[in-house]
């Protein structure tokens, strides 16, 4: 098990112009590129967020390995969903009769396209992470739904959650690898057997982890406590969310790759 | 010192141990440095050194968790990384108890939290308890603790259940880092006692990672001293503390006494080298005071 080794979600500091841009230009144009990307209904669209992509990495100046560092964790949807549409679209034109099972040229077609689709999807949407710092992202929420707090909706309340979740990853990260290392000294082997027998043998490593969890939880809260914490009602912050030209641009940008995918499918 | 054991026996062999972490990336690093040194069948070994100097990974390599990037650990006579050794007989062999060792407690009960080494050893029922007995005996826990859950005890019990898991397996060679890290006085007293008392019983080799002087100088026969991943030096502690300017040089404390010798000497009262016990100290001033 190597939990470093997964880069989906991760930041990379840098100073490019889009690490400069406006979190929640960031946040609001990643939903307008899944409603690009999913408004393409042909190979000819479906090139353009492509082409987007390749253009948005370099601008980041993030190498395009990690276009294919992506792609390691989703293999298992990846291949799952190719395998469905390969043996379940119908047409008219059969490839290869297997006896069982057809599969037709429609089949080929819909596998590649909605592979190419999940693919654009996980890089497009992790640019977001790769160029915004964790808190930044997590203002940026909740700037994006503060309206919602005329509602009741705890807006600052969940971003505050969010921020301190991500805070702790690391470290219980790095108290799951000390308390497994102490439980293999006592003999546990946590890298062998079954499935069944694994999970049996994640029990001794689990339950010391939720206790230190929990624990630090209640210390957290006490220590927030202590320093007068009461939510977000009145308080300011240090680092101001600001949109810029550079902002206003991209959005441009976007809406006119969304306009051209539109005249593509038509055409 | 009372040693168990007189034959000559090598129970840990390292040869030129190298490890270095994020190999291959521009965050390597080298946490050990070509260390080697042996230890023998009884000796109780203090492991001194500055905060990552290295110390945890060193002791980490001696039952297997980590695989050295160079050099050889031979445990017992055998090479621990030959395609022949199996690496959990290891890991039963040399027992190692983790700093803050009462993280690891997990069981409903203390009887099967200390049993939980034995079982993994696929040992027999009435083994494993009479195992058990015997670690909870030599960690003085009390047996009315053993159907009580670990967690309902105090941080000081907790550590002595997390050490008897530990010692139920029967190692030959016991490692312990900062056993008594974050205890209050009585509680530490209590589990370095009992590690030196279950040394002297049963004549097993301890190694002891310490950051007080006073406890190594107490309990240990030789000090190793770690720098930046190298061996800076592998003395009987007369030895060790005689020259005690190279130990503040690296960054180290001294132990109480030997400052207290020091603080003379400057004053005008030399007593001389390698004075580390109470009763040493006592028993050399009250002859210089007889003398003057």
């Amino acid at each position: 098990m190597n939990l470093k080794d997964i880069t989906i979600g991760q930041f990379f500091p840098g100073d490019s112009i889009v690490h400069r841009m406006d979190g929640r230009f960031k946040l609001v144009l990643s939903f307008l590129f899944i409603i690009i990307l999913f408004t393409a209904d042909n190979f000819r669209a479906l090139f353009i967020p492509c082409a987007f992509i390749l253009m948005a990495y370099t601008a980041c100046e993030i190498s395009y390995v990690f276009i294919f560092k992506n792609m390691r964790p989703i293999m298992p949807i990846l291949i799952f969903t190719g395998i469905i549409n390969l043996f379940f679209v119908g047409g008219n034109e059969v490839l290869w009769d297997l006896g069982f099972v057809q599969i037709y040229l429609e089949g080929v077609r819909t596998c590649v396209f909605v592979i190419i689709r999940i693919v654009a999807l996980i890089t497009g949407m992790s640019i977001v992470t790769y160029t915004t710092s964790p808190i930044t992202l997590t203002d940026s929420i909740e700037s994006l739904l503060s309206p919602l707090k005329k509602l009741n909706f705890p807006a600052h309340e969940l971003a505050m959650m969010m921020t301190i979740a991500l805070r702790f990853i690391p470290t219980l990260v790095e108290e799951t690898d000390k308390i497994m290392s102490a439980q293999k000294a006592r003999g546990a082997s946590l890298d062998t057997g079954g499935i069944a027998k694994r999970a049996k043998a994640l029990i001794p490593v689990l339950i010391p982890l939720f206790i230190s969890a929990f624990k630090r939880a209640s210390e957290l809260a006490t220590a927030m406590e202590c320093r007068c914490y009461r939510g977000g009602e009145g308080r300011t912050k240090m680092r101001q969310l600001k949109s810029s030209k550079i902002d206003y641009l991209v959005s441009v940008l976007m809406l006119c790759t969304l306009g051209m995918v539109i005249l593509v499918n038509i055409a | 010192m009372c040693r168990g054991v007189v034959k000559i026996n090598r129970v840990i062999q390292t040869d030129e141990l190298t490890h270095k972490y994020s190999l291959g990336t521009p965050f390597e690093s080298t946490a050990v440095d070509g260390l080697s040194f042996s230890v023998e069948k009884g000796e109780f070994i203090g492991i001194i050194g500055h905060t990552g100097s290295g110390k945890s990974t060193l002791i980490q390599h001696l039952n297997g968790l980590l695989k050295p990037t160079d050099g050889y650990v031979i445990i017992n006579g055998r090479d621990i990384w030959s395609k022949k050794v199996n690496i959990k007989e290891i890991r039963f062999e040399v027992g190692l108890v983790f700093q803050y060792s009462e993280h690891q407690l997990f069981e409903e009960t203390v009887f099967k939290d200390i049993a939980f080494g034995p079982k993994n050893m696929g040992l027999s029922q009435e083994e494993i308890e009479q195992r058990v007995l015997d670690a909870a005996c030599a960690m003085g826990i009390d047996e009315s603790w053993l159907s009580r859950s670990p967690f309902d005890l105090s941080g000081g019990e907790k550590r002595r259940v997390a050490l008897a898991g530990v010692i139920s397996m029967r190692p030959t060679v016991l490692i312990l880092d900062e056993p008594a890290a974050g205890l209050d006085p009585q509680g530490r007293k209590t589990v370095l006692s009992k590690i030196s008392q279950y040394h002297k019983s049963s004549g097993i080799t301890v190694l002891l990672i310490s950051h007080s002087m006073d406890d190594i100088v107490k309990y240990a026969d030789k000090v190793l001293v770690m720098e930046n991943g190298k061996l800076h030096s592998f003395e009987t502690i007369e030895k060790v503390f005689s020259h005690s300017h190279n130990l503040e040089k690296i960054g180290l404390d001294l132990p109480q006494t030997t400052k207290i010798a020091m603080r003379l000497k400057e004053k005008g009262l030399d007593l001389g080298d390698g004075l580390y016990t109470v009763s040493k100290l006592a028993q050399k001033f009250l002859e210089r005071i007889g003398k003057v």
